[in-house]
């Protein structure tokens, strides 16, 4: 059976020992986010994701969701979960008090968002579209939209979405044909049909606000004639209470390859009632504004795959007995060793263990400098921080689930032929994992994000926040021998991400394609470095807890850890330089017949 | 200062090309045009005496003429290229003075176009100018024959029109009307010292009303006016399509309007519509513009009036506004967004084919605007060569009409113009569907008006490197920067960066193009003809190092800047400099390093490195010292030359002439000036040929400077500024670490410095800013907005 228990120790080193998360109090806002107050929050939610969310993984993932009358009904279980979710406060977690929100920190809330992605990631899509929904509405609708409709959306007493897709455009939203007529009294008919809209339907909620994009009569051609819209379910009556059906319905639910528990929908709109969201012609602009909050949501549920994974492999390697240490036998008293003393299989879990830490560090760095953006007083700092998330969202993002993956499949092999089959839990990790590589914009998107918006946007300004400081850390422990075996590998292979990011702003003026042919190999080699700049800095806290307490065993693992990813997992910085100064003409030389 | 320097040296090109007959001017009327022609004759270091009528009361009869003076001495641009030059002038009035022009050579007269003053005028200079000196009128409307109808035939004999531009000084374009008496030996002598002495560009035209440049250029911006009141265009985005997309300035239509003024239109397409026969079509194209009218009598005549097509509103805190063509009202400006333009990139056809208000209104002027410049040939002018050269310098058109026929294809453009129901003129039937300019064994040919193509000649001793290259091959060559044989043991480095902008790869050919020089050539000149010499450094590329923290990088480039620079300096053949337009920053360093400069007369010279946070550090620094110390004829003294250099630099001064520049010591007294810019190179050539024999190096300069004793004093000065509010925050960090280096760091007088400890001094100080966050701040906004920060 899978288990899984919340990475407390490991979260609360990350959020108060690597990311000074106790001067988040300092913030406007946030002074009552203490560490006496997260600490208990954080019990609280990791009871909640172990014994009610969890439990209801594996059994989701077998039974799906499905269609009755119309409607979509969830997995045996779901809607008793989410009202004890609701009743807890967790769709409110991250929301603003004025809507009746409890104002958490990004920093706190990302680490709950992680649970909440290891125990049920299916669950998870439910409140996570609510709260995409949620920050649209409340960074750009009306302040009458908002007092209509973000307190049950906070609240959990309705739900949201975002219907972007249609059948014939995904990453080129320019082309959106559902339309959008207005109807005279100041609201909008829309028409059209919306497909892969997670959440699009189901029976969690006694409403559900759908946020539409679509084309307006005259728009602009492409994607600057695109609307934003909040279309309901169903209609309000005048008190505010749920009135009658607005014409939207969900025509089918997709059959995918994993989060089955999550209602995937083809929605068709008929003349439902929309109400305007922002400017005419500015939805993209309003999706956009949200977009690195989603974006790093998704990263985050890759992290929080490849810790459940992680977790169930280690614990049947220590059980597991097959064949004998080459170095001798280690647990004379069984029939064999445990598999954990294989080199092969330790280099799988160390694998697995220092790409999760080290994407946790990464998290709640970025998640340290949302809350940065949004809040702190001084104009200069809040753009820094959010040059800072600009700049590392795609990278978190494409990184964070290409690692979810590839940790999961290692979690499958860890566990060989158990791993393959259902009951152990692992397969459906791995399956989870898939599509987080695929949505809020493809990972090749985020590398094309990333070289070509991130890297040329004001001179290279977003790069400074980044560069500049592992620059600096780099210089100011360049005399500390305690450190040097992190550093050392750090400042190699920043000096490479140095030369391929010049590398690629110079060929991608004159020629993008060859840009954007490196640009899948650069953003690994980006993460890789964020990576290595992480375990150089949660190295240098274990050195200092350990000279104090040189038997801890946290800070030994800490410290091993650091040292395999540095030694072994690091290295590979290098063959993706050596792919992106080989320039593009082997992928753009090609003749379209070859394939 | 101006003490310092004699006045602004004639053109190299003069001892090339004698000018035995021209060497005194009298330009009479002190309006506008007259008394900036008389600047520019004075610019080009020749006596010119202004005459305008007696002052009315004052003691002082020639007051007109010299407060005309006077107001030049103040007006931005400047009609003088330096404060010396004006002493070249001698204002006098036409009653008193009239005797002065006794022993001119040249006579312009300038003075209100009316036929009746003007011949009245002639009659009393004929009276008193010598044998064989020239008279020419600077009429832009009133026919040459009607000029000279009833004067003597000495005086025909002798009288031609020069049209000249306004500003005289900047517009390249002069254009030459001979009438059927004027002797062609005054055609000569007019048209050598128009191109050696002022730097224009005689374009020959016949004597039609408008001449050539006005009669289209005025055409087009009638058609340009009434396509857009008829299809409801805004002027932003009028001026996005008949701007760039045409190779017009960016002023486009309406923003040029607002340049020349509201007021003068009527004046000129009154005269026109009164002068152009029956049947032309430009009275086709003359409408009346009631909200132009309108404006006019509000005041709002342009940028010298309450505003124009476009102002800053100052009672809306400085809101920029346009006009609405339909309201009359002002409202927001806003920022041109046409689809047709984008989706069009760089096809003219496209545009013109757009199925949009925008593709139609751009085909509605240029349409007209060409069929009518074919007309022309063969009436206001012989050929479409001086049609083109007309448009390209009298209205700054990158591409002439013909041009741009070509860039569409006469065959295309013929199929058009009739599907148009426009006038197809018979060159165009004549070209039969070939291109007008062609390029046949490296010589470029024109299309005649006998349908056969003839070569296309530079006037005698033009030499031009982009006619080099319609057939040579570079002798070495990479993305920014090339190397070109120009004949005589000579060559030629020429940046070829965007906006000749120095990179690494131009740091780097230039240090292979010493070591092939020294191999192969007897001299090196640095030329290039793009709009500007060299812009600096490319901030680009630095800002996105410096972001990616590639510090080592920076320094890298610094350092190799400096040694290719000092390279430079003491190779052993001689370099000369060659500049026209900007040379800012690292293009003025490359200036200073090399052994003479023969720049264009139009040449803006500074060490501009403080407004992005930065200091000089390819040896601006060492340089502008080592000059003050040695040619700044300053008091004895480490002291002088250190402020001198510091109050150049610390205030990014940059000259607004060559000859301004040799006052500020960034050319030495002894560089030359060539007025005409096409004669640039042929200078700058002879001018390295000429140190060829006997070549040796400079002597490497040495220094003794007072260190913090001179640097204290630098930052007293600096402190104060701050104090008055003068030198902002990062101002001072910038001013203080520049002060560090011209006091030559942590030396005293009695330590003899080198160059290369004053090198070092400046790439550790650049360095050091290059870290700072207020630099980097300066350099995004520069970048971003092409104006400095001031933080």
């Amino acid at each position: 059976m899978p288990i899984y228990q919340a990475p407390l120790r490991d979260m609360r080193f990350v959020l108060w020992e690597l990311s000074n998360g106790e001067a988040m109090t300092d913030l406007p806002g946030l002074a009552d986010w203490s560490r006496d107050l997260v600490d208990p929050v954080l019990d609280e939610a990791a009871k909640l994701c172990e014994t009610v969310l969890f439990p209801l993984n594996r059994s989701g993932d077998e039974e799906g969701c499905r269609i009755e009358n119309g409607v979509v009904v969830t997995p045996s279980g779901f809607r008793a979960a989410y009202d004890r979710f609701r009743e807890g406060g967790w769709t409110a977690m991250a929301s603003d008090p004025e809507w009746g929100g409890q104002g958490m920190p990004a920093a706190v809330s990302t680490l709950v968002e992680e649970m909440i992605c290891s125990a049920n990631l299916s669950f998870g899509m439910y409140p996570g579209l609510s709260h995409g929904a949620y920050n649209a509405l409340a960074r750009h609708g009306t302040q009458a939209l908002k007092e209509t409709w973000l307190p049950k959306l906070v609240d959990g007493t309705w739900a949201g979405t975002m219907c972007l897709t249609e059948p014939h455009c995904g990453t080129d939203l320019g082309l959106i044909r559902t339309r959008a007529e207005p109807t005279g009294d100041g609201t909008w008919s829309v028409t059209g049909t919306k497909i892969f809209i997670s959440a699009g339907d189901h029976d969690l909620t006694e409403n559900i606000l759908h946020l539409v994009l679509a084309r307006t009569p005259g728009a602009p051609k492409g994607i600057k004639g695109i609307s934003l819209f909040l279309v309901p379910k169903f209609r309000l009556t005048a008190d505010g209470g749920i009135g009658p059906e607005n014409g939207v319905t969900c025509g089918s639910l997709e059959h995918k390859m994993g989060i089955k528990a999550s209602s995937t929908c083809v929605m068709n709109f008929d003349g439902a009632e929309g109400f305007l969201i922002g400017e005419l012609h500015k939805g993209m602009r309003a999706m956009f504004t949200m977009m690195n909050t989603a974006r790093l949501g998704v990263a985050v549920q890759g992290l929080g795959l490849a810790e459940v994974s992680r977790q169930n492999a280690a614990a049947y390697a220590r059980e597991r007995v097959q064949g004998r240490s080459l170095s001798g036998t280690k647990a004379p008293d069984k029939p064999a060793d445990p598999i954990v003393v294989h080199p092969d299989v330790r280099r799988m879990l160390l694998t697995q263990r220092a790409h999760t830490e080290g994407c946790r560090a990464l998290a709640i760095t970025i998640a340290r400098e949302l809350d940065v953006a949004a809040r702190h007083p001084d104009p200069e700092v809040r753009r820094a921080a959010e040059d800072y998330v600009a700049l590392m969202t795609p990278i978190a993002k494409a990184m964070m689930t290409d690692l979810g993956s590839e940790v999961a499949d290692l979690g499958v092999q860890v566990l060989g032929g158990h791993g393959f089959i259902r009951e152990w839990g692992q397969e459906q990790y791995l399956r989870d994992a898939r599509i987080t590589r695929i949505y809020e914009g493809t990972n090749g998107v985020q590398a094309l994000d990333l070289i070509g918006r991130k890297l040329p946007a004001d001179g290279g300004r977003a790069l400074r926040r980044f560069f500049h400081p592992v620059q600096a850390f780099i210089e100011a422990k360049a005399e500390d021998e305690a450190l040097a075996p992190f550093v050392g590998p750090l400042a190699k292979t920043f000096v490479r991400l140095q030369q391929a990011t010049a590398q690629i702003a110079r060929v991608g003026l004159a020629k993008p394609e060859e840009a954007a042919a490196a640009a899948t190999d650069y953003l690994r080699l980006f993460g890789l470095v964020a990576l290595a700049h992480q375990w150089a800095r949660m190295a240098e806290v274990a050195l200092a807890k350990l000279a104090a307490d040189p038997g801890d065993p946290f800070y030994r693992a800490k410290l091993a850890t650091g040292r395999f990813y540095v030694e072994r997992l690091l290295p590979e910085a290098s063959a993706r330089f050596a792919a992106i100064m080989a320039g593009g003409g082997s992928i753009i030389d090609v003749p379209d017949e070859v394939f | 200062m101006a003490d310092l320097t004699p006045p602004p040296v004639a053109g190299e090109s003069c001892k090339v090309a004698p000018v035995g007959t021209i060497a005194k001017v009298a330009v009479i009327g002190s309006g506008v045009m007259g008394a900036a022609i008389a600047a520019h004759v004075a610019n080009a270091g020749v006596p010119v005496v202004l005459l305008d009528i007696p002052a009315p009361s004052g003691d002082d009869r020639s007051a007109i003429a010299r407060a005309a003076i006077e107001r030049m001495l103040k007006a931005d641009p400047a009609p003088f290229m330096s404060k010396a030059a004006a002493k070249l002038v001698t204002p006098g009035n036409t009653e008193d003075d009239l005797g002065l022009v006794a022993d001119c050579d040249l006579i312009v007269e300038a003075i209100v176009e009316r036929l009746e003053p003007k011949q009245a005028l002639y009659a009393k200079i004929d009276a008193v100018r010598k044998a064989g000196s020239i008279v020419s009128s600077n009429t832009s409307t009133i026919p040459l024959a009607a000029l000279v109808e009833g004067l003597p035939e000495r005086f025909a004999h002798d009288f031609l029109i020069t049209h000249f531009f306004n500003p005289p000084r900047y517009m390249r374009l002069l254009e030459v009307v001979a009438g059927a008496a004027t002797r062609s030996d005054a055609v000569e002598a007019v048209t050598r010292f128009a191109d050696h002495r002022l730097g224009k560009s005689v374009v020959f035209c016949a004597d039609r009303p408008g001449f050539i440049a006005n009669r289209l250029g005025v055409t087009w911006m009638q058609a340009a006016v009434g396509e857009a009141f008829d299809r409801g265009l805004d002027v932003e985005d009028a001026d996005a399509i008949l701007g760039r997309p045409m190779g017009v300035p960016k002023t486009g239509i309406f923003g040029l309007i607002d340049l020349v003024g509201l007021d003068l239109m009527p004046h000129v397409v009154g005269s026109l519509a009164a002068t152009l026969p029956e049947g032309d079509m430009f009275h086709e194209l003359n409408r009346p513009a009631p909200l132009i009218a309108r404006m006019i009598a509000d005041g709002n005549t342009g940028r010298k009036g309450k505003g124009g097509f476009y102002r800053v509103n100052r009672e809306k805190n400085k809101a920029k506004e346009a006009i609405d063509l339909a309201t009359g009202e002002y409202r927001p400006q806003k920022r041109a967004d046409v689809e047709a333009v984008k989706e069009a990139g760089r096809s003219l056809v496209a545009l013109f084919e757009h199925d949009s208000e925008a593709g139609r209104y751009a085909w509605g002027v240029m349409g007209r605007t060409l069929a009518y410049a074919a007309l022309l040939v063969g009436d206001a002018a012989d050929d479409v060569a001086s049609i083109d050269e007309a448009m390209r310098l009298g209205y700054n058109w990158k591409k002439g009409p013909f041009e741009l026929i070509d860039e569409v294809g006469v065959g295309w453009f013929v199929r058009r113009l009739e599907a148009s129901g426009l006038p197809v003129a018979p060159i165009l039937v004549t070209a039969a569907g070939r291109p007008f300019y062609r390029v046949v064994d490296g010589r470029r040919e024109v299309l005649g008006r006998n349908g056969a193509y003839e070569e296309l000649k530079r006037p005698d001793g033009v030499v031009m490197l982009a006619d080099l290259k319609l057939s040579a091959k570079p002798v070495l060559k990479n993305g920014s920067a090339a190397l070109w044989d120009i004949g005589d043991g000579v060559a030629c480095f020429e940046f070829t960066s965007k906006m000749n902008s120095l990179d690494p790869d131009i740091i780097d050919l230039l240090g292979k193009t010493i070591r092939t020089v020294r191999k192969d050539f007897k001299a090196l000149v640095i030329y290039n003809e793009g709009s500007q010499f060299s812009v600096g450094a490319n901030l680009g590329l630095a800002l996105f190092a410096a972001n990616i923290a590639a510090w080592g990088e920076i320094e890298n480039l610094i350092a190799s800047g400096q040694s290719v620079y000092k390279a430079l300096k003491y190779a052993p053949f001689p370099v000369v400099g060659a500049p026209s337009g900007m040379a800012l920053g690292g293009g003025c360093e490359i200036l200073l390093h090399c052994d003479a400069v023969q720049a264009h007369a139009e040449t803006y010279v500074g060490l501009v490195e403080v407004g992005v946070g930065l200091i000089p550090g390819w040896g601006g620094c060492k340089e502008m010292l080592a000059r003050w110390q040695s040619l700044g004829r300053l008091p004895n003294g480490p002291m002088p030359a250190v402020a001198k250099a510091f109050e150049l630099i610390s205030t990014a001064t940059v000259a607004k002439s060559a000859a301004e520049a040799k006052e500020m010591l960034f050319l030495r007294p002894s560089d030359g000036i060539t007025m005409n810019r096409y004669r640039l190179l042929a200078d700058a050539k002879a001018r390295a040929l000429s140190l060829v024999e006997g070549y040796r190096p400079p002597e490497p300069p040495r220094f003794r400077l007072a260190g913090p004793a001179a640097e204290s004093a630098l930052g007293m000065a600096v402190d104060g500024f701050r104090r008055l509010g003068r030198a902002t925050v990062h101002d001072e960090v910038v001013s203080k670490a520049l002060a560090r280096v011209l006091a030559g760091g942590d030396t005293d007088v009695l330590v003899e410095l080198d160059e290369d400890d004053l090198l070092t001094l400046e790439r550790e100080t650049f360095m050091g800013l290059a870290r700072t966050g207020g630099t980097l701040d300066r350099i995004e906004h520069m970048l971003m907005t092409g104006r400095p920060l001031r933080n």
